[in-house]
């Protein structure tokens, strides 16, 4: 039995931080529900990882503004690295803190009401549709204390919004910047793909604090009805003192197809969850994610596909790289529900060991409760393959330079998936910080 | 000046503690190409692979100089910047790396921080390599040998050795398993490698591939050492009376180096 700190918020300031949002009631409400839920429920139980003893206490809440971004062409250093400044998407949101600093999308678009705007402007221009979704069939508020305490202490996030039959060529970018480096964010992330629409949706997560402990604590939720695809690509790049928790849902209807590229790069302590509900026939989806563990970080990642409809294709494929003393689970789960017939479910977790005091784990699973399926699974954790090295070296290059090659390659099945180029080109440069 | 010399003294090789190699000696000088022929399990594949510094190899006698310099003690990767080359019976497939990215990296291990090559002179001079080679201009973006067949994997071999132009290359069975037409573009692309500088050393057990690459030298290995060198109308010979009478001439019953005794 872990005793748990009592968290310094109580319904007073709750009830006053939603009200200096100027939310609607049923927000409140929610908050104020899950304040009291927050104080029975359990922390989530990673499998293989004790996370008893890390920091989801200690930060700072408080809603903190970030300074406007005028101009694409004025960015912060910080930030210049994740974009083609030449030729910027004309679809972006930068969140600096919790405030908005930045925001434009596409006049056609627009005209079209696809919305992309943050969760509390969301809230009051568009209340019965944010309403509609937030926490309720993809990630529920009582599913732990984490969950819980989301729900209660949410304070930044978007809303990103395709009506039916709308298609969106050009990528959606959001940047959500913690710059203050106590400043805790329980980012919220709401995408709603209506009937036979696609969008292609890619976030970055960006902090520096080094030496200042504080959490993220973020929920995704992804609804893709029936026919729609959405491709969502992401790079988290929290730094070292940044607890995380990062659970990314999404729900599929009747050939509707989700597909997550996840580059989970943070520095800190991190559980991250991606689980996708496969709930209508023929629907599809993929769940790639890359990480790297480095320094003295413990990382546990769960991706899950759980299919109800039938005909339905899963593929997980999860690769990480260790080194110093780091150390990552993985965990792979493929469901099939009874009734879920000619469904296939595939799975791959490797893991590439580049230290010997680094330790990882790669645990594939399927759960079938269904005969008439196909499914399939392979992992391993190993070294760097002496042959390969061999063959490298052997044409001149240098045993760190033959090293670097191996990892970039094992790590390209999921870094090639990142939908923006300048995201991949950015997610390549951190993985070469980490690597060396 | 013309070239580099390779000079192999007394060389003992094992692998797992069993003795391959029982003392080759072998001098291969720039402009020279040398063959070497042998029945199957005599040691020609172990002596390539020990030259270049495979990790399972020990050598455990004898010594393997170039240019005055001791290649024992080279790493592998400094064995080839110093002007090595092994063409490999079977490459590696390195997942996720592109050949050209890799041709790019390889090229750029040989220079100077600041003199990398141009990407627009790399592109250039590998499309002139690909067509020479018959390869499809794909294969440049497709990852290092994965899902290649054995005569495109031959064939990339001999396009690194273009690209690389290394001072002394060995050819470890870069024959087998090509078909007549591959054979003579591969053959086509090491006969433009010949140079009063480049050294060669092509191991085969055929004679086929000497009737596209004409050798200056051939030597026969038995029992993990050279037993008979000649010019080229030694494999002339090997090739219309086989192996029994240089067996017969030197009192040998079993040619190999005996692996499974």
């Amino acid at each position: 039995m872990t005793v748990e700190t009592k968290l310094p918020f109580d319904k007073d300031y709750i009830n006053q931080y939603s009200q200096d949002r100027n939310e609607p009631q049923w927000m409140k409400s929610l908050r104020l529900n899950a304040l009291e839920l927050a104080d029975t429920l359990e922390m989530p139980k990673p499998d293989k990882t004790k996370i008893g003893n890390w920091n989801f206490n200690n930060f700072n809440h408080a809603y903190t503004e970030g300074d406007a971004i005028s101009s694409i062409k004025d960015l912060p250093a910080e930030l210049q690295s994740y974009f083609d400044e030449e030729n910027p998407t004309e679809n972006l949101l930068i969140q600096r803190n919790h405030s908005v600093a930045y925001n434009t999308l596409n006049e056609d678009l627009k005209n079209k009401g696809v919305i992309f705007t943050d969760i509390f402007t969301a809230m009051n221009d568009h209340n019965d549709l944010v309403e509609k979704y937030y926490m309720k069939d993809a990630v529920s508020v009582d599913q732990n204390r984490l969950t819980a305490l989301h729900a209660a202490l949410m304070n930044g996030g978007i809303f990103v919004y395709i009506p039916k039959n709308v298609q969106v060529e050009t990528p959606l970018q959001a940047i959500f910047w913690q710059e203050n480096p106590e400043t805790a964010l329980f980012n919220h992330v709401l995408v709603v793909a209506e009937e036979g629409s696609s969008l292609t949706y890619v976030e970055n997560y960006i902090s520096h604090n080094d030496e200042q402990q504080t959490v993220a604590n973020i929920v995704t939720e992804v609804f893709a009805h029936d026919n729609a695809q959405v491709a969502y690509g992401a790079v988290d790049n929290f730094a070292a003192g940044t607890t995380t928790y990062v659970n990314r849902r999404g729900v599929g209807q009747r050939d509707a197809k989700i597909n997550w590229a996840l580059g989970q790069m943070n520095d800190g302590n991190t559980v991250s969850e991606n689980i996708t509900y496969l709930l209508g026939d023929n629907a599809t989806s993929e769940a790639k994610a890359v990480s790297v563990g480095r320094g003295k970080q413990t990382q546990n990642f769960t991706a899950s596909i759980r299919q109800y409809g039938k005909q339905t294709d899963a593929y997980i494929l999860q690769r990480g790289v260790m080194k110093g003393s780091a150390t990552t689970i993985f965990n792979a789960i493929g469901k099939i529900e009874h009734g879920g017939t000619k469904s296939n479910s595939e799975q791959e977790s490797r893991v590439l060991m580049l230290s010997d005091k680094a330790r990882g784990d790669a645990n594939p699973i399927l759960l079938i409760d269904e005969d008439d399926v196909t499914a399939g699974h392979a992992a391993s954790v190993g070294r760097v393959d002496p042959l390969q090295m061999y063959y490298l070296m052997s044409r001149g290059l240098k045993q760190e330079e033959a090293e670097r090659l191996v990892i970039h390659g094992f790590l390209d099945p999921v870094v090639s998936q990142i939908p923006i180029e300048s995201v991949r080109k950015q997610l390549t440069q951190v993985i070469e910080r980490k690597v060396n | 000046m013309s070239g580099s010399v390779l000079e192999i003294k007394n060389l003992h090789v094992s692998i797992e503690d069993k003795e391959i190699l029982k003392g080759v000696n072998l001098t291969i000088k720039g402009g020279e190409f040398h063959a070497i022929m042998g029945p199957n399990g005599t040691g020609k594949s172990t002596l390539a692979s020990a030259i270049m510094g495979h990790p399972k190899y020990e050598v455990t006698e004898g010594s393997i100089s170039l240019d005055g310099e001791d290649v024992l003690e080279m790493e592998v990767d400094e064995r080839a910047r110093a002007g090595l080359f092994l063409a490999m019976q079977y490459p590696s497939e390195i997942s996720g790396v592109t050949t050209s990215d890799f041709l790019r990296s390889a090229i750029n291990a040989r220079r100077e921080e600041g003199e990398e090559v141009s990407l627009m002179k790399f592109i250039k001079q590998l499309d002139k390599d690909l067509d020479f080679l018959e390869i499809d201009q794909n294969m440049a973006t497709r990852y290092l040998n994965e899902g290649f067949s054995g005569g495109e994997k031959k064939r990339n071999e001999i396009l690194q050795l273009m690209q690389l132009k290394p001072a002394i290359a060995i050819l470890d069975e870069i024959d087998s398993g090509l078909d007549i037409d591959a054979l003579k573009v591969v053959s086509n692309g090491i006969n433009k490698m010949r140079n009063d500088e480049f050294g060669c050393l092509i191991i085969t057990h055929y004679q086929r591939l000497l009737n596209y690459i004409t050798p200056d030298f051939v030597h026969v290995m038995m029992q993990g050492r050279v037993v008979k060198s000649g010019g080229p109308e030694l494999a002339k010979r090997l090739e219309e009376e086989g192996y029994e009478w240089i067996k017969e001439e030197l009192g040998i019953e079993d040619e190999t180096v005996e692996q499974n005794a």
